[in-house]
């Protein structure tokens, strides 16, 4: 690491006390580079054993690493604190501005600790962090306002992130996530619910210094490099043409795209909520992470009438990607797209995981239609798939938990159906609700051992769709080799806090080469050693706090549906988790 | 003929501040304190973004304000700083209505465009592109 590279110092926040301070911790990042290598050590020093993840004791660490401002795609901020939804390793990535703007901040991480008394929002920038009063914004019925009111009560437009909860992370739903420039999530595992069990409504970090380099000849070579790679592959022009929802098509043409809570993997009206039919009766603007050329973020300019004065129109700009359109689509049967993107917008006013909603909703839909619940728990509304209006309203009763019904769903589904019954068809694999992808055996085995059950922990759904030579042939051995050596190597790109989209462009090669300017003399097998230890940091830190792969739950409903690959068997599941387990 | 700066095409401005980071680079630098020019989003990333940049004024308003006359009009438009002759008193970021004046928060100086159009080719989408223009119609 370069000497003057502020990359090593670390922002401590204590919110019980209303102090902060910055350390400097080469140790954290000379070896673990950064972002999720970093942030599990950070995690295992401030997380003692057992720690309830509502309570103070429960760190929020921020990290990032030493790519970010120096080169494009290196836009990731790396979230970790122990899960409320899963009781366990909460990780979680966002890029928008966020890693930029606490790069440019001069930290590597920032580390918030304790629980304020009353609320607050944290204003931070090179000399440390301000606490602001946040008790006018509690209780605020829109995330948007919340952003809103940072984006003009602070400065630093331009050089800065601003990242807010809703009102489901001020009420704990277990799924709450952080919403950053808008359109961007720290989502999955709920930092948001952290963020208010904290009384922290939100933060903005501005900064705008300069950062060494070790030669500045062959950091403009480099940069060029990968800045061409990244603005020539045919990969990253689709992520900018029809951004990810171009996915729809062909995993529904497969036979991959779960549909009304997974009873279909195939969805008759899915051309209706395709990116290609987005993209031309909706798209309304595209944006960008920072520093990142692709710009895969797809807004749809929506245009609604009021609905009892002629003449008077709404017309709201609505993020869009693949997974809300899967959980808030299909998974619920809908194919209505003002009304889907309505839906996306109430989840977003709340600030909840897209993916977990939908999941849930679903649930709740095929629950009711088997009679295991009712308009007794419903509150009187009668769930059908495709409802838009109903799922609104329960979007809200979620937040607003009028009973008992609506608080067991904003713990989950695996929860609700603890309570409910319907675990069969309970789509949740380690405590997450399941993302859209029925590809066969190694998409579910990567729901099922990543490290934070997430469809990118290793990407088992493009092992899936290799064709012939995917794992047609592969043994349960084969696919959990084929899995782990992917997820340690996306420990690396989680520690360089590189965009898994530009994973392509960033090769082992490159990779060594950027860090050479950035200060970083490695080898490939110091890389390789760094994916290594950071899988297995976390897995101890999993074990640790009571992960057991032998007790995970795999719901029938994923048995039944056929996949591509034909109908899964769970023997094969389990035997590929044991393996995993064991080469881990 | 002089070069300056132009926003061509606004509407395709997707905010990813690539022109940013390659106006630092340009002195191979990485980071964001020397860029000389700011994308901003328009009051929230739901309306778009202003590109910020000098746009080369035939008759500068900041060379006006310089006590030190550190600012000299260039033909064509525009300003040179004459960085010695800077006493950092920031009258010129005052005095330019597009807050296209940056300030080097190190050396407490001006940062102002070069018009060297470095940061053109890596706007991925033409929204700015390095304009040649007559000496004699430099009113635009």
């Amino acid at each position: 690491m370069l000497r003057d590279d502020p990359l090593s110092r670390v922002l401590y926040v204590d919110l019980s006390r209303r102090s902060s301070r910055v350390e400097n911790r080469p140790d954290l990042f000379e070896k673990a580079l950064g972002g999720a290598g970093a942030a599990i050590q950070i995690l295992e020093e401030e997380c003692p054993e057992g720690t309830d993840p509502m309570a103070p004791e429960n760190p929020i660490v921020l990290a990032v690493g030493p790519l970010v401002g120096l080169f494009p795609l290196a836009s990731k901020t790396v979230a970790m604190f122990k899960s409320p939804h899963t009781g366990n390793l909460g990780e979680s990535h966002a890029g928008g501005r966020s890693a930029v703007a606490i790069r440019m901040a001069g930290y590597g991480a920032v580390v918030i600790r304790g629980a304020s008394a009353s609320p607050v929002y944290l204003s931070i920038d090179e000399s440390g962090a301000s606490f602001r009063s946040a008790s006018a914004l509690w209780g605020l019925r829109s995330s948007y306002t919340a952003g809103d009111i940072l984006r003009e009560r602070e400065s630093g437009a331009g050089h800065r992130a601003i990242m807010r909860i809703g009102r489901a992370g001020e009420k704990g739903v277990t799924y709450a996530c952080v919403i950053t420039e808008t359109f961007r999530h720290f989502g999955r595992l709920g930092l948001g619910a952290v963020f208010g069990s904290k009384k922290l409504k939100g933060m903005v970090i501005s900064g705008r210094r300069s950062l060494p380099v070790a030669n500045r000849r062959s950091y403009r070579e480099i940069y060029d490099a990968v800045f061409k790679a990244a603005t020539d592959s045919p990969l990253m022009k689709k992520y900018h043409e029809l951004g990810t929802t171009m996915n729809v098509r062909p995993l529904n043409r497969i036979g991959a795209f779960p549909s009304r809570n997974l009873l279909q993997a195939k969805f008759e009206q899915a051309d209706a909520i395709s990116g290609e039919r987005m993209a031309e009766e909706y798209l309304g603007r595209r944006l960008a992470c920072a520093h990142c050329p692709v710009a895969c973020i797809h807004l749809a300019a929506l245009r609604i009438p009021h609905p009892s004065e002629p003449y008077f129109y709404k017309t709201s700009m609505l993020g869009y990607d693949y997974e809300p359109i899967y959980a808030l689509g299909s998974m619920i049967g809908g194919s209505d797209v003002p009304g889907m993107l309505l839906l996306m917008d109430e989840v977003e006013v709340q600030g909840m995981d897209a993916m977990s909603a939908g999941v849930i909703l679903a649930w709740a839909t095929e629950a009711f239609k088997q009679g295991l619940i009712s308009t007794d728990e419903t509150g009187g509304l009668a769930l059908a798939w495709g409802d838009y209006p109903v799922y609104i309203e329960m979007v809200r009763r979620i937040v607003d938990q009028p009973n008992a019904f609506y608080r067991a769903l904003g713990k989950g589904v695996d929860y609700a159906a603890s309570v409910y019954g319907g675990e069969d068809f309970a789509l949740a694999f380690g405590g997450n609700e399941m993302p859209g992808y029925h590809t066969g055996p190694a998409g579910y085995l990567t729901f099922l051992t990543g490290a934070r059950h997430s469809h990118l922990d290793s990407a088992g759904y493009r092992v899936d769709q290799k064709g012939d030579a995917g794992n047609e042939s592969m043994g349960p051995e084969a696919v959990a080799e084929a899995l782990l050596t992917e997820e340690r190597w996306r420990q690396v790109l989680s520690s360089l806090v590189v965009c898994f989209f530009a994973r392509g462009v960033y090769t082992p090669d490159t990779v060594l080469q950027a860090l050479r300017v950035a200060g970083f003399d490695m080898a490939g097998e110091d890389l390789n050693r760094l994916g290594t230890e950071t899988l297995s940091r976390k897995y101890a830190f999993k074990t640790r706090e009571g992960f057991d792969a032998a007790n995970l739950r795999i719901p029938r409903r994923i048995l039944e549906t056929a996949s591509p690959r034909g109908r899964l068997d769970e023997a094969f599941l389990r035997r590929a988790v044991a393996c995993f387990m064991e080469k881990l | 003929m002089a070069k300056r700066l132009s926003v061509i095409d606004i509407d395709r401005c997707v905010g990813c501040q690539s022109c940013m980071f390659a106006c630092a680079r340009r002195l191979g630098k990485g980071g964001l304190e020397d860029a000389c020019i700011g994308v901003r989003s328009e009051g929230g990333m739901r309306r778009g973004f202003v590109v910020i940049v000098c746009r080369a004024c035939p008759d500068p308003p900041c060379a006006r304000v310089c006590p030190e006359d550190a600012l000299i009009p260039r033909d064509g438009g525009g300003v040179k700083l004459k960085p010695d002759l800077c006493i950092g008193c920031g009258n010129c970021v005052r005095a330019c209505p597009f807050g296209a004046i940056f300030w080097n928060r190190t050396e407490e100086k001006p940062l102002i465009c070069v018009y060297c159009g470095y940061c053109a080719p890596y706007c991925p989408y033409d929204v700015i592109a390095l304009e040649e223009r007559e000496v004699s119609h430099a009113q635009g």
